[in-house]
């Protein structure tokens, strides 16, 4: 046991076997991280891209930005430099890194200045570092700069510390996915000088915010969060490093943080604590926001940017819906077996609390073995929360129903009143109020049950006309009828809220159910692609193109579903970008953002196989978080049925395979025996014949030349029925399809084979009402003929054979029976395969092949074909063949010609003569 | 026989077919011309005068049709087909392109020097047309000047078309002739395509003429080509 611990690890070797392995298919990221501006990162990536050129390497300056600094500027020489792409945007020109360039130049190390920096809106990526990683991905190597501010998890930390906030940030895992950092570190005293001697870039314009921030205990501030997160990521190495040899155990902890994410602005430094205390822990964090029914857009677009940011810093984001809160997130934390809950403070005021009950209490009641951390949220931001959430339409006629029902029960109750006694009254007024509650909001019922209390009061209650109570006991009246309108309203809310949540639930299960059952009945990868496009179309509202790669690569759309051309060039960039990558892309993503479709490549497997293109029709609204789940399930069942589709293709052409094999090597046994031994024969005839003619008597030679000529005969018939079925098998084959009538077929056959049936008695019955058969007339012939050849081989030479033509339900069926021993038992079906010789018979003149080609024709030409004893003995083949419900070309013509022919009888040749 | 024999010429390029045909010809007693290939065919053709060509479809030089048409432009001698199984687009070319029968390899000698002697047969009649008046297949007897058809000795009820169409396969009695050659004869050019008529008449005259309509004995099918009257 003891030695298993100090075993390395294998999940711990593997990832270590990850970070290395694909080394030489990724380009290696390394960092150059400071503090803020002007510590020199530029610089000293500068320099040790002159000497990696120097050492060989192929270095590319992709993007820099010298800020005009001489120093700075002086390295650049000789450094090739990529020309900047510039961008006219709104009137102004925006220099930009060109991507495209770099991944045509493909150069062994490019330097990528600033990894923060937000690209123009119309190039591919909404990010740098997106582009980045793209390059990284081709396999070069990157060099670039960031400062702490800049880091997404630390992001606030710093505007906490400078007052200065930055948006343009970068995700943690970019860093993580750093194979080296190198921190840039000058004092802060050494900085300020340098920033007194000019040395800084300071845009003129924000030059008062950039002294505030370039305070020196600022600088030191940012200079400790600099070290640390360096500190940290050497920390992480180090582990990384000792686990894979095995020295400590890998994961410290198994823990699994959940962060709470809700409709405010203030979750987003909830989501930055969970981050770093997932962190901390090397624990894996999922970000969870409970979406309730009836939320309002500006809450559900806040939640949506919180948990983009939880995403960004690595959690996995989850949308749940729900009414209960806290049920919800539990039953969650316990299924992915959560650890620790992160939830914000409440910021709600006491009184409300009370009155909704405090989700934080309830979890940390509820929570049992998970730990729950509670952490502030920043007071300025509630105001904007609150406003946010309350924002809600008010509905007027909601509250003018509510009064006008009260006055109703004020009418019914004055009309009462004489008869009964005054507090039976207030139950008239509880069922309106009920009533109310019922069917509209909190606000309404509570209006209602007011107006009503009030109106009771003020009518019905000494002393009248007033609002003055004299009856304490009139306040539990009024109590009640508030308590009832507020529970009542609340429950019948809840109800409505569920309804329309599993109304929700039902049309998205519906829809992947509805879809995932046309999927197993398509076959083919096009008719899947049809069944996707059109029920995403449906289900998002959006024209939607499938796009498949063809033989060359390139992408084709194989269906489509609206009037999307994805055939423009910008569009097809994006489908193509994002088969080749595997991402997402398009409109409401962060690459290629100005498309006007959403592109998903269908994945299955890990291979891409296509790629998913949904142009909404209201591009304005984006894809929720939800919506882009059900996109992504859409999508994967796609890709799985295709794969699946693939394979089923794939197996038949196996079972092909495995299929032609066993003929070929049935072939090779019939070659090397069926066809050589009367090849033997024949030689071995015509050579006594040639050597001794004179030593041979007449009767011999006749003998011999009756061998060769038999012999001959039977070579002949098995060469011409390889011919047949390799012609049948051939990919190219077509019928040759005529009319004929089935007699004028059977009568060929028969005086074909006259002489091989002779002296069995033949009978036909083939009524004369049979309509004409289209069909190729020689392959039918030689269907008859092998059956007739069949039961001429194997049955005694005074047994009747009889062919047999009738109707059946959907065509014409043929039988062909002798009187012969019959078929072994159990091999009915197998006669049919190739190269089986099917009667108990020593007899091997027959090739196994005639049956095989009989069925493969009339399979060819729709029918079907089958063998079977006769009761009183012999076997009985048969075949049908379909009537093709159309009538032959001229026959209607010909049939009247035929009649009219006919109703003038022999009169006419009588008259002629 | 007459003192100068018969002359068959032979367009075959495989040699073993040559030398197993040269015997069973000069016991025939017919003289035999050879020729490797086709334009070679076509030259004796013309030096030779035969009264029969036996032709190959699959020459090295030029293609089987092609010499049929060449032939055809100055010479109405008989042409006999020798083609494989299974090309009956070929066999059809041949016969439309002015053939006047087939026979598919592999093939009897017997059935060749038959063919041989039906075509003889066919081209002295086509010479002398008031000789044969009556021709008989089996119990059949058309009486051609009289119009009559009877069929073992019984007067057969025949309609105009009915009576043509028997009439035009009994004058290539023994050969093959073409649907299209049939349509084209009996009902006129216009209707070559209308294949569906011939099954109909051929149907019909063999419920009149034949003694087992479904086991024809004298009007056969060649599933296909087209129609034989067969004599015996």
């Amino acid at each position: 046991m003891r030695v298993t611990e100090s075993r390395p690890d294998p999940d711990a070797l593997l990832t270590r076997a990850q970070a290395e392995e694909p080394q030489p298919r990724h380009g290696r990221l390394k960092v150059f991280f400071g503090m803020c501006a002007g510590v020199g990162k530029t610089y000293a990536m500068l320099q040790e891209a002159r000497e990696r050129r120097q050492s060989g390497t192929d270095v590319l300056a992709g993007y820099i930005e010298t800020h005009k600094r001489t120093e700075t500027d002086a390295l650049k020489v000789g450094l090739e430099e990529l020309p900047p792409l510039w961008v006219d945007y709104r009137g102004v020109r925006l220099r930009e890194l060109d991507l495209d360039a770099v991944l045509a130049r493909r150069p062994g190390l490019v330097l990528v200045d600033e990894l923060a920096h937000t690209n123009a809106e119309s190039l591919r990526h909404a990010k740098r570092y997106q582009d980045v990683l793209e390059i990284l991905d081709a396999g070069i190597d990157v060099y670039t700069t960031v400062n702490v501010q800049h880091i997404e998890s630390l992001n606030d930390v710093v505007a906490q510390i400078t007052g200065v906030s930055v948006n343009e940030t970068v995700p943690d895992s970019m860093i993580e996915r750093a194979d080296e950092i190198e921190l840039v570190d000058i004092p802060p005293d050494d900085l300020l000088e340098r920033l007194r001697e000019g040395k800084v870039y300071v845009a003129d314009q924000v030059q008062r915010a950039v002294q505030q921030f370039f305070r020196r205990e600022n600088l030191v501030a940012l200079r400790e969060l600099a070290l640390r997160e360096t500190a940290a990521r050497v920390g992480e190495q180090v582990r990384v490093e000792r686990a894979g040899r095995g020295e400590t155990r890998p994961w410290a902890t198994s823990e699994r943080i959940l962060v709470c994410v809700g409709p405010s602005p203030l979750s987003a430094r909830v989501i930055r604590i969970a981050r770093r205390m997932a962190a901390a822990v090397q624990a894996e964090w999922l970000a969870v926001s409970i979406e309730t029914p009836g939320q309002s857009e500006i809450a559900t677009a806040q939640v949506r940017r919180n948990l983009k940011l939880a995403e960004r810093l690595g959690a996995e984001p989850t949308v749940l819906s729900g009414d209960r809160v806290v049920d919800e997130i539990l039953a969650y934390a316990v299924r992915h077996n959560v650890t620790k809950i992160v939830v914000g403070k409440p910021t709600l005021p006491r009184w409300r609390e009370w009155l909704r009950g405090s989700i934080v209490d309830e979890l940390i009641r509820r929570s049992g073995e998970i730990d729950v951390h509670v952490v502030k949220g920043e007071p300025e931001d509630v105001v904007a929360a609150r406003a946010s959430t309350d924002r809600r339409q008010v509905d007027w006629k909601a509250y003018a129903a509510a009064t006008g029902v009260i006055a109703v029960c004020t009418i019914l109750a004055a009309i009462a009143g004489p008869y009964v006694p005054t507090v039976n009254l207030t139950m008239i007024f509880l069922a309106g109020v009920v009533f109310v509650a019922t069917r509209y909001t909190v606000g309404p019922s509570v209006l209602g049950s007011v107006l009503a209390a009030f109106l009771f009061n003020f009518l019905f209650t000494e002393p009248y006309y007033t609002f003055v109570i004299h009856d304490p006991t009139l306040f539990i009246t009024f109590i009640a009828l508030l308590v009832t309108a507020l529970v009542v309203s609340g429950l019948a809310q809840r109800v409505r809220r569920q309804a329309q949540g599993m109304r929700t639930r039902y049309h998205r299960t519906f829809a992947l159910y509805f879809m995932s059952r046309q999927l197993a009945a398509a076959a083919s990868a096009d008719s899947l692609a049809r069944v996707a496009a059109k029920h995403v179309a449906d289900v998002f509202q959006g024209d939607t193109v499938i796009l498949i790669p063809d033989s060359l690569g390139h992408l084709a759309a194989v269906a489509q579903s609206g009037e999307f051309a994805a055939e423009l060039t910008n569009e097809r960039t994006a489908a193509q970008w994002v088969f080749e990558h595997r991402q997402w892309a398009g409109w409401s993503t962060e690459t290629l953002p100005a498309s006007q479709a959403i592109y998903l490549p269908l994945i299955a497997s890990g291979k891409p196989l296509g790629v998913l293109a949904m142009r909404p029709r209201r591009p304005e609204s984006p894809l929720e978080p939800d919506q882009r789940h059900m996109l992504e399930t859409f999508a994967t069942q796609l890709a799985i049925a295709m794969e699946r589709a693939a394979f089923a293709s794939e197996a038949e052409v196996a079972r092909r395979e495995a299929e032609t094999e066993h003929v070929r090597s049935s072939l090779l046994s019939c070659v090397s025996h069926d066809l050589r031994t009367p090849l033997a024969a024949i030689a071995g005839a015509a050579s006594t014949l040639v050597d001794d003619p004179a030593q041979l008597t007449g009767t011999a030679r006749r003998e011999l030349a009756q061998s060769i000529a038999e012999e001959a005969g039977r070579l002949n018939q098995l060469v011409g029925k390889l011919l047949d079925m390799t012609r049948l098998e051939a990919a190219g084959f077509r019928l040759q399809k005529d009319w004929y009538p089935l007699d004028e077929l059977v009568g060929a056959a028969l005086t074909r084979l006259s002489s091989a049936l002779h002296p069995r008695p033949v009978t036909t019955d083939i009524p004369g009402d049979l309509p004409l058969l289209q069909v190729d007339g020689p392959l039918i012939e030689e269907v008859l003929g092998n059956l007739l050849e069949n039961a001429a081989r194997y049955t005694p030479s005074d047994s009747t054979v009889t062919v047999r033509a009738s109707s059946a339900t959907n065509g014409i069926l043929v039988e062909v029976m002798d009187e012969g021993p019959g078929l072994q038992p159990g091999t009915e079906k197998d006669i049919f395969r190739r190269f089986v010789r099917h009667r108990p018979s020593g007899d091997r003149s027959g090739s196994g092949l005639g049956l095989a080609i009989c069925e493969a024709v009339v399979r060819l030409h729709g029918g079907q074909m089958g063998a079977e004893n006769r009761l009183g003995g012999g076997a009985r083949f048969w075949f049908t063949l379909p009537v093709t419900p159309e009538t032959p070309p001229g026959f209607s013509g010909a049939s009247d010609s035929a009649a009219a022919d006919q109703t003038s009888p022999t009169s006419t040749l009588e008259t002629m003569m | 026989m007459s003192v100068t024999p018969a002359c068959v010429l032979l367009v075959e390029d495989e040699l073993p077919i040559r030398r197993f045909l040269r015997p069973s010809i000069d016991a025939a007693g017919w003289r035999l011309v050879e020729a490797e290939t086709g334009q070679r065919g076509i030259l004796e053709a013309s030096q030779n005068r035969p009264e029969v060509i036996i032709l190959d479809l699959g020459l090295p030089d030029i293609d089987g049709i092609e010499v049929v048409r060449r032939v055809r432009e100055w010479s109405a001698v008989p042409i006999i087909i020798l083609s494989a199984r299974g090309q009956e687009k070929d066999k059809i070319a041949a016969l439309d392109a002015g053939a006047d029968d087939y026979v598919s390899k592999p093939f009897g000698v017997g059935e060749l020097i038959a063919r041989v002697r039906v075509a003889m047969r066919h081209a002295a009649r086509q010479a002398q047309p008031s000789a044969d008046a009556t021709i008989v297949a089996g119990d059949i007897v058309i009486d051609l000047p009289r119009r009559v058809v009877t069929r073992c000795g019984q007067e057969v009820h025949l309609t105009p078309l009915e009576y043509k169409l028997l009439t035009t396969l009994a004058r290539h009695a023994g050969m093959v002739m073409t649907q299209r050659q049939l349509l084209r004869e009996v009902w006129g050019p216009g209707y070559a395509e209308e294949s569906t008529y011939l099954r109909m008449f051929v149907r019909q005259l063999r419920q009149k003429l034949e003694k087992e309509p479904s086991q024809p004995r004298y009007l056969l099918t060649e599933v296909g080509v087209g129609y034989r009257l067969r004599l015996e």
